[in-house]
């Protein structure tokens, strides 16, 4: 039977992790319709049809489904579900909300957050922060799985597939939404931004910590400091990423300044792209960096939001 | 800033520290006060267990006495002593000491390879079956005198303060635990019995007292390279440059885990000494390599030691109270042992309790204590072994170990010691000499594998400190660092710490400048020691920080 | 109104996780054992709406092992009430799933006939970020999720939910289940005197088949591994090149 993933939007354009999710899908199995709700969905859904893997397109375009309140897309899931083995949502805060409903609903356990499908019923996802990876086989008859999409490649391309209108629409009455603050001033939260800019002690001073601050604001990213930052006064201890502190999982960590001592690293390594920039190159970190910049932060950092507007 | 006003609660006995000694006290006090005596023990980590750090080879004579039937009431003491071996090290090679040769008064037969983390953890169990009330991440953090100068209790759980020390948005003040008796069992170098020690002049009339540095990993080897119940203690290398003395243990517990550990004598001279340097290169000696290698590094903790033995003994009572087990310093040097006399102690310490709650007495001197420390048990276990530190320190690894040997097989056949009484003549830090004098130590780098970076390792000790709390370190003067130890010592705390807490770095000026890393604190005491002008104060942070070891 | 708040009994945040040799799972023995943190933050919480006038009864409901207890004792000694524990497991190592938890949580809800479920948004050992979500949709009641700021009025939760990218304020109608993220609150210390007043708080011990739930797992581990190791990628040359590559090859801008 086919698999059914649903695909976020912001009523413009298709949310990147969609591709990501579809190919999570198809190793699932397949065929792969994706489900797109709320206003807009139409506008989006030949972006949808166009990923390779996708066999069909389901729209339900109420503006019940604005949003992504949990509570009329989960109802919204739960009657399309017979249709399907598998029900698939990207892990993200929107996925994590509704996936866990879906699957109460349907008395199946929800398969959280996978890095992996091994098979159609068996999944490998982190546990304890990342420190052990799980594999887990589901019994359930259909199951609701969240995808870390960081861990997928994109699907490719291909002629656009047909798209069909669901015409479902919303019981509301349990949640409202009111506002959203998406301005760069409401710092995303820091254990799941998806971008992290961190500094350490090679900063040298709280007021040199703006440049991090910077580079942050450029990116859309939470700040995060290394414990010797915080220890020496540059940096608040909200920020502290580490044992200690808060374990970071971004798709994009940036260390500025940081050596990388181990408490540090067991906070970060999890993230899926590490940057480091630091201008010992003897610097621990530079041996989980994905990208290493050796050189003086002063300039490099500077140079590199300059580099970034172009 | 002002004293907070505090709730007090009254307890009989108030003892202070989970670890063999307060809770073989407690345990002894419900076995003969029952109901009619109510015991709390206060713990600053986060559970019973997480700050012992020991070998350990426990001699279980002291829980022989304690609970007799340990062994069908499940004690975590199975692994039985089997081989007992003594290495003299070269950097390369090893010279074994024949059996024969070995004093009795070392012999590890009939002793048990534990972690005294989880024998501590089961005596709690004991304990709370008994009605001992147990608070763990509750620390002791002040002495509570009463108006005739004697010791009515301690403030506990004092939890919320601010970076700079002023009440935070969730502090809790703690109370005033009060008991008829307050005993202290905080270990070697204890914050509550520093100052006791030196209000109540208790060590007036004994020798400094002197300390080792144990520093300790657990590593989870091959199998084919695991032997339950064999013992390895060394000597010499790495220790056998003339730089610091001390020795090394390696113990194969039990479930593929061995104990590696080297204890380094903080008494030595060389500032560019560090300790924690010379237990990594210790692992790479073939005899210590070929059992680690192919395995991994599970833990990591470090520890101070009281090792003045008989004659650096302080006076252990004094009104309202007494020092059990390592906060008065039981260790028998030689033996490498002092879990079974921190518990004799404790118990001793009960039964004189008792003994005076029940003739109606409180708050004064213990003598029966002091008396039945000096007479049973760990008198006996102290005494005959009395020089064996004062040989070492003074005539080095190889000539005074002999000369103790010598000393010991004395004791031994003959019942005295030639020697006398050897006296320790100075502490650890006025034995540190200037940076001037001597070579610095050109380290290996670690490889990774066998060796780690300290801060690498500090992460296996599961260490943690509120990031608000105030720096539990306290310089007397702030100056000191950087105007006196930096030019006379090259700083040492560089390098004594075994977690890294003290750094020298630039400042922003670009002038050198004195970090503490206040969160990277394993509560091994040695900065409070070693620290040449005596200007580091260690207190005990909030309850429930520090490392959290689990089969230490 | 009562406040239902369950806290899982999880194995210290400071302590390294590690994987056993036999790779069934992860060491147990002698571990630390703590409760998860979010847990705290939504005791606390709750704990604040009692003492802010909403709420008559803070009750604190874990599910696992009998040692669980002290978990609860804790929460009774941060300021809740009573205490429920749920024997559903004799075993440390046994993870009881969030889909049996929620399902026993609805009847200790139903049966205290409770206004509101605070829990923490997941648990820091099998990460899976449900239990809120389901209780919710078992109850079928609305679910404000990752909260950091909570406000209780008129019958409704005014929500301010951490998202990606930002924040969402959402109004939920009572009765609610609120999952709490990390900036909600900064929670108390259990102090002294409120952990010895805890041990007189009443504790009711049931068990799972009191409530006539089947908690046998869904999912079956087949097995649990160290993470890879990271390998060390490519030293740029430039800052340039750095955005260069972030753009066009990492895949993460």
């Amino acid at each position: 039977m086919a698999v059914l993933v649903f695909a976020e939007h912001d009523g413009k354009v298709l949310s990147e992790a969609v591709a990501k999710t579809v190919t999570a899908a198809t190793q699932m199995g397949g065929p792969v319709h994706v489900l797109i709700s709320g206003t807009g969905a139409g506008d989006v859904a030949g972006e949808a049809a166009a990923i390779a893997g996708v066999e069909k397109v389901l729209t339900a375009e109420d503006a019940g489904y604005d949003h992504a309140l949990a509570e009329p897309l989960g109802d919204l899931i739960v009657g399309l579900a017979g249709d399907y083995d598998h029900i698939v949502l990207a892990a993200s805060t929107t996925g994590k909300n509704v996936g866990p409903r879906v699957a109460a609903l349907l008395d199946v356990m929800i398969v959280a957050d996978i890095i992996g499908v091994e098979s159609a019923d068996t999944f490998v996802r982190p546990i304890y922060a990342g420190n052990a990876i799980q594999t887990v086989k589901s019994s359930d008859a259909k199951k609701v799985v969240t995808v870390r999409t960081t861990a997928f490649e994109a699907a490719g391309e291909q002629a656009a597939v047909g798209i069909e209108s669901h015409g479902a629409t919303a019981a509301g009455g349990l949640s409202e939404w009111l506002d959203d603050r998406f301005a760069q001033s409401e710092r995303p939260e820091l254990t799941s931004a998806r971008i992290v800019v961190s500094g350490g002690r090679a900063l040298g001073s709280a007021d040199n910590f703006k440049l991090v601050e910077q580079l942050a604001d450029k990116l859309g990213a939470a700040i995060g400091a290394s414990r010797a930052a915080v220890d020496a006064g540059y940096a608040p201890n909200d920020w502290q990423v580490g044992q200690t502190g808060k374990i970071v999982a971004p798709d994009l960590y940036i260390a500025v300044g940081i050596s990388g001592a181990i408490q540090h690293l067991a906070g970060m390594t999890g993230s899926k792209v590490i940057v480091a920039i630091d201008k010992d190159e003897e610097a621990p970190i530079f041996k989980v960096a994905d990208y290493g910049l050796v050189a003086d932060l002063f300039e490099a950092v500077p140079a590199l939001i300059e580099a970034l507007d172009d | 800033m002002d004293t907070p006003e505090r709730e007090s609660m009254d307890y009989d006995v108030v003892i202070v520290g989970a670890g063999p000694a307060g809770l073989s006290a407690a345990i002894r006090l419900k076995q003969l006060g029952g109901d009619d005596l109510s015991v709390c023990v206060l713990e600053k980590g986060a559970e019973v267990g997480a700050h012992i750090l020991s070998g350990a080879v426990l001699d279980p004579s002291g829980l022989d006495a304690l609970i007799p039937d340990w062994r069908e009431k499940g004690a975590p003491i199975t692994t039985e002593v089997k081989e007992d071996k003594f290495l003299v090290l070269s950097e390369k090679g090893k010279m074994g000491l024949p059996t024969f040769l070995m004093p009795p008064l070392m012999s590890n037969h009939g002793a048990y390879i534990v972690s005294m983390g989880n024998v501590c953890r089961w005596l709690a169990e004991q304990a709370e079956a008994l009605g001992v009330e147990i608070f763990p991440g509750m620390a002791a953090s002040a002495l509570v005198m009463g108006e005739d100068g004697g010791l009515k209790g301690v403030v506990a759980g004092e939890f919320g303060l601010s970076k700079d020390g002023t009440p935070g948005p969730n502090y809790e003040p703690g109370i005033n635990l009060i008991g008829k008796y307050v005993l202290i069992g905080e270990g070697a170098r204890g914050s509550l019995a520093k100052q006791l020690i030196a209000n109540f002049g208790l060590a007036a009339d004994s020798d400094p007292q002197k300390f080792g540095l144990g520093i300790k990993e657990i590593w989870r080897v091959k199998p084919e390279n695991h032997h339950p119940g064999r013992v390895v203690h060394t000597m010499g290398w790495p220790l056998n440059t003339g730089d610091a003395g001390g020795g090394g243990f390696l113990y194969h517990a039990e479930n593929n885990e061995v104990y590696v550990g080297l204890v380094v004598h903080l008494d030595y001279k060389n500032p560019y000494v560090s300790p924690y340097q010379e237990m990594q290169r210790y692992k790479h000696h073939p005899e210590i390599a070929k059992v680690l290698e192919g395995g991994e590094r599970v833990a990591y903790g470090a520890r101070t030691i009281a090792q003045g033995g008989w004659q650096a003994l302080p006076k252990v009572i004094f009104p309202g109270g007494a020092l059990i087990g390592c906060s008065a310093g039981l260790v028998n040097v030689p033996r490498i042992k002092g879990n079974h006399n921190a518990m004799h102690s404790g118990m001793a310490a009960a039964e004189a309790v008792t003994e005076a709650i029940k003739a109606g007495r409180s708050g004064d001197e213990l003598a029966v204590y002091a008396q039945k420390l000096a007479d049973g048990p760990v008198g006996r276990d102290l005494k005959p072994v009395r020089n064996v530190k004062p040989l070492w320190s003074r005539f080095g690894e190889i000539a005074g170990v002999a000369l103790a040997g010598f000393d010991m097989w004395c004791a031994n056949l003959f019942k005295f010691n030639p020697f006398g009484t050897l006296h320790h003549l100075k502490n650890d830090a006025q034995s540190t000499g200037k940076a001037a004098d001597y070579k610095k130590i050109d380290y290996p780098k670690p490889d990774g594998v066998l060796s780690f970076d300290r801060s690498t390792n500090v992460a296996f000790s599961g260490t943690n400190h509120d990031e608000d709390e105030p720096t539990h370190l306290k310089l007397t003067d702030p100056l000191i660092p950087i105007a006196v130890n930096l030019p006379e010592y090259d700083e040492p705390a560089q390098r004594y710490c075994p977690a890294g807490v003290y750094e020298v770095i630039e400042g922003e000026d670009g002038k050198p400048r004195f970090q503490i890393n206040g969160q990277n604190c394993v509560h091994c005491k040695a900065c409070d020691i070693k620290d040449p002008s005596q200007n580091i104060t260690w207190t005990v942070p909030q309850g429930g920080s520090g490392p959290t070891y689990p089969n230490m | 109104m009562k406040i239902v708040v369950p806290v899982k009994r999880v194995i210290d945040f400071n302590v390294r996780v590690r994987v056993k040799p036999d790779q069934t799972g992860v060491e147990f023995a002698n571990v630390k054992m703590s409760m998860n943190p979010f847990d705290e933050i939504a005791v606390e919480e709750a704990v604040r709406l009692k003492e802010a006038g909403k709420a008559d009864e803070v009750i604190a409901v874990s599910v696992g092992v009998k040692k669980a207890e002290d978990t609860l004792r804790t929460a009774l000694a941060m300021g809740a009430d009573k205490a429920i524990l749920i024997e559903a497991t004799d075993d440390v190592e046994t993870d009881i799933e969030p889909l049996a938890v929620a399902k026993l949580l609805k009847a200790v809800v139903e049966a205290e006939d409770a206004g509101l479920v605070i829990c923490g948004k997941q648990a820091i050992d099998n990460d899976v970020n449900g239990t809120g979500q389901m209780l919710a949709a078992l109850l079928g009641w609305s679910q404000g999720t990752f909260a950091n700021t909570l406000k209780v009025e008129d019958g409704k939760a005014e929500v301010t939910r951490e998202v990606d990218g930002g924040l969402q304020i959402v109004s939920v109608k009572l009765p609610a289940v609120i999952t709490t993220d990390l900036r909600l609150n900064e929670p108390r210390y259990a102090s002294l005197p409120n952990i010895m007043k805890a041990k007189k708080k009443p504790l009711e011990v049931k068990s799972a088949s009191d409530f006539g739930v089947d908690v046998t797992p869904r999912l079956s581990v087949v097995s649990v591994n160290e993470p890879p190791a990271r390998k060390a990628g490519v030293i740029v040359g430039s800052p340039a090149e750095l955005a260069d590559k972030l753009k066009n090859e990492a895949g993460v801008l």
